[in-house]
């Protein structure tokens, strides 16, 4: 079966970022970007899925230049292939869905899997959109995904509040992947080799001829308002003491 | 019209709680834009949520009661939401960003032609939505500039509105779908039972991480977590091994949680886990290593080892508790 796989390239999620003195947006210098980290575990699913059923995993992704090492960094991992629509603007989420939704019409891939949520906006929105968008069913926060035998079907379990949600999809449909899905691989030596060979298909935004004016704007960004530092006590007397008369909430 | 639809979450036929916030920023937003403030209840045996909802001053509650939406579905609550934002001139759309609003209201506004902010923490007064972006490292100024706005509304940010009496408004919303022809079957929910609060609502959390070594380490948070009837929370480390389960997680990825009193033992304080708890009240921390990124957001930090501290903690706070 062909899967989609969607990858984005996101600033190093271990990294606390800093908003630029004017407000315009925030200070990039010097900070390392990565693949999303919700999409190397749908990276990781597409391919042990792959693994077992044979066919082709494809790893999509929209972004700057740049994002080929990402996308890269799928095919290390296992993929077969890469799509990259490459812009420089900024997109919202329905923008980005107009965009992966173009790619899915020219493709017909049989399963689209993508990460819930991606940790610069964390918007957690596309792949909703996509599925709406497509037509298709949707299954997301998924820490469970089984084919069904004819691959005509997904059972996927769903992580959600007070417990977990098992669902059956028709396929094509979009899949999210949540933290527990699986444990993503370190790419091999070899992988890495291999992945410098395999072919990824870069095309300009503006040449798909799609409107991607975004509908959500973002305007001035600030610095969230810090907590003011505490205090270490010594011992646990003190620590109960502080808290019955300072705090007050004993 | 500006008008703000909120979607009601319920369980068991009543309404939950976790929608009071989303009612909140619905007077609010409706208030300063001239419209007023509507509900929509889906589902099926609804029990008394109809009745419950239409508490909190709603002008109208709208319902969409059909066997079909018995199972919530994303694909049919969708479609019946959208129906009902056009129907009822809904400016904005809205609902706590919980599990289930964070599955559905994208599938709203891809209906809607909507634009999306997610975890909204207020508006202003050219009505652009504060929302925090790289876990909670900035919050930047949205502005949705599509007729119809579609927002998740996180609900430590708006106190849950308070209950004035009058029954609103009903009406009804008519429910055309063909769910035979939805492309997803719900096959059944695997409930977590727990005894505690849920962590949304408590206003005690016990937190445990990595350092509390397992199931073993958890016993001593309950131990502190019963004087307090408090709910119990954790960093993703703690529920990837299995400790606790996952909707227990705190954090930019888990809940959000803004407690009076949060207590994080044996958790090191990464930008991911603060993102989900530096809102609450008082932080204490305790955790053996004193150079731990939790102590910069800690009101009352203590260095020392769990294992000794906790049990000691529990006693000291008992003869003060009495
Ligand atoms: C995409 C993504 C999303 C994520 N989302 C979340 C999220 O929502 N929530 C979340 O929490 N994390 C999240 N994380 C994970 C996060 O980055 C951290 O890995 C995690 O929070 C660490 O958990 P911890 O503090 O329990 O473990 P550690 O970082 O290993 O810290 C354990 C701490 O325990 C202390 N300790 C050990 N033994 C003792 C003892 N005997 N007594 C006292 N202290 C002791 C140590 O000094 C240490 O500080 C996410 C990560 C990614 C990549
Ligand atoms: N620019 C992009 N390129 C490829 N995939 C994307 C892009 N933006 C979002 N996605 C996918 O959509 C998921 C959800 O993203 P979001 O709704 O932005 O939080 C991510 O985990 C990605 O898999």
């Amino acid at each position: 079966m062909k899967i989609f796989v969607t990858t984005k390239r996101v600033t190093d999620p271990d990294v606390k970022i800093k908003v630029k003195p004017d407000g315009s947006g925030i200070a990039t210098e010097g900070i390392d970007y990565k693949v999303n980290p919700f999409d190397e575990i749908a990276v990781e699913e597409a391919i042990r899925i792959n693994e077992k059923q044979g066919g082709e995993v494809v790893v999509v992704s929209i972004g700057s230049g740049a994002s080929t090492k990402e996308v890269r960094s799928g095919l290390a991992m296992g993929a077969q292939r890469g799509i990259l629509v490459k812009t420089d603007d900024y997109l919202d989420s329905l923008g980005t869905a107009t965009v992966l939704k173009k790619i899915v019409d020219d493709e017909k891939p049989d399963l689209i899997l993508m990460g819930k949520q991606a940790v610069d906006g964390d918007n957690n929105q596309v792949g909703q959109i996509l599925a709406d968008m497509l037509g298709y069913a949707q299954a997301c926060f998924a820490s469970k995904i089984e084919l069904g035998d004819d691959q005509k079907t997904a059972r996927v379990t769903r992580e959600v509040d007070g417990g977990f949600d098992h669902v059956e999809v028709d396929l094509p449909a979009v899949i999210t992947a949540d933290l527990r899905l699986n444990e993503p691989r370190y790419a091999s030596l070899p992988g890495i080799m291999k992945a410098k060979k395999k072919p990824i298909n870069e095309m300009e935004l503006s040449s798909l001829g799609l409107d991607t004016t975004p509908k959500v704007v973002w305007h001035k960004f600030s610095e969230p308002a810090e907590r003011k530092a505490g205090i270490k006590v010594p011992d646990v007397p003190t620590l109960v003491s502080k808290l019955k008369d300072e705090a007050k909430v004993l | 019209m500006g008008n703000a639809l909120i979607i009601a979450e319920h369980k068991d036929g009543k309404l939950r709680s976790v929608s009071l916030p989303a009612f909140a920023f619905a007077k609010d937003y409706a208030g300063q834009r001239g419209g007023e403030f509507h509900i929509l209840v889906m589902g099926h045996n609804l029990g008394s949520v109809v009745e419950e909802a239409s508490c909190y001053g709603a002008a109208k509650v709208h319902v969409a009661d059909n066997e079909g939406l018995g199972p919530y579905l994303a694909e049919s609550h969708a479609a019946v939401a959208a129906k009902a934002a056009r129907d009822s001139g809904a400016e904005v759309v809205a609902a706590t960003a919980t599990a289930m609003a964070k599955d559905l209201l994208p599938r709203i506004s891809a209906k809607l032609g909507a634009g999306m902010a997610s975890d909204i923490l207020g508006f202003n007064d050219q009505g652009y939505f504060q929302r925090p972006v790289w876990a909670g490292s900035a919050v930047v100024d949205t502005e949705i500039t599509t007729p119809f706005k579609v927002v998740t509304v996180r609900g430590t940010e708006f106190e849950p509105a308070p209950k004035v009496a009058s029954g609103g408004d009903k009406a009804d919303v008519t429910v055309d779908l063909d769910f035979g022809s939805l492309k997803k079957r719900f096959l059944n929910f695997e409930e977590i039972k727990s005894e505690r609060p849920e962590l949304t609502e408590a206003a005690v959390i016990v937190s445990g991480g990595r350092g509390t070594k397992g199931e073993e380490g958890f016993k001593l948070l309950d131990r502190l977590a019963d004087i307090f009837t408090a709910a119990i929370g954790a960093t993703r480390a703690a529920v990837d091994a299995g400790w606790v389960p996952n909707d227990l997680q705190v954090g930019q990825t888990g809940k959000m949680v803004a407690p009076d009193l949060y207590f994080a033992i044996g958790i090191s304080g990464a930008i991911q886990h603060l993102a989900g708890m530096k809102s609450s009240k008082v932080i204490v921390a305790i955790n053996k290593d004193e150079e731990a990124p939790i102590f910069n957001v800690a009101d009352y930090g203590l260095v020392a080892d769990l294992f000794k501290a906790v049990p000691e903690l529990v006693e000291e706070i008992k003869k003060v508790k009495g």
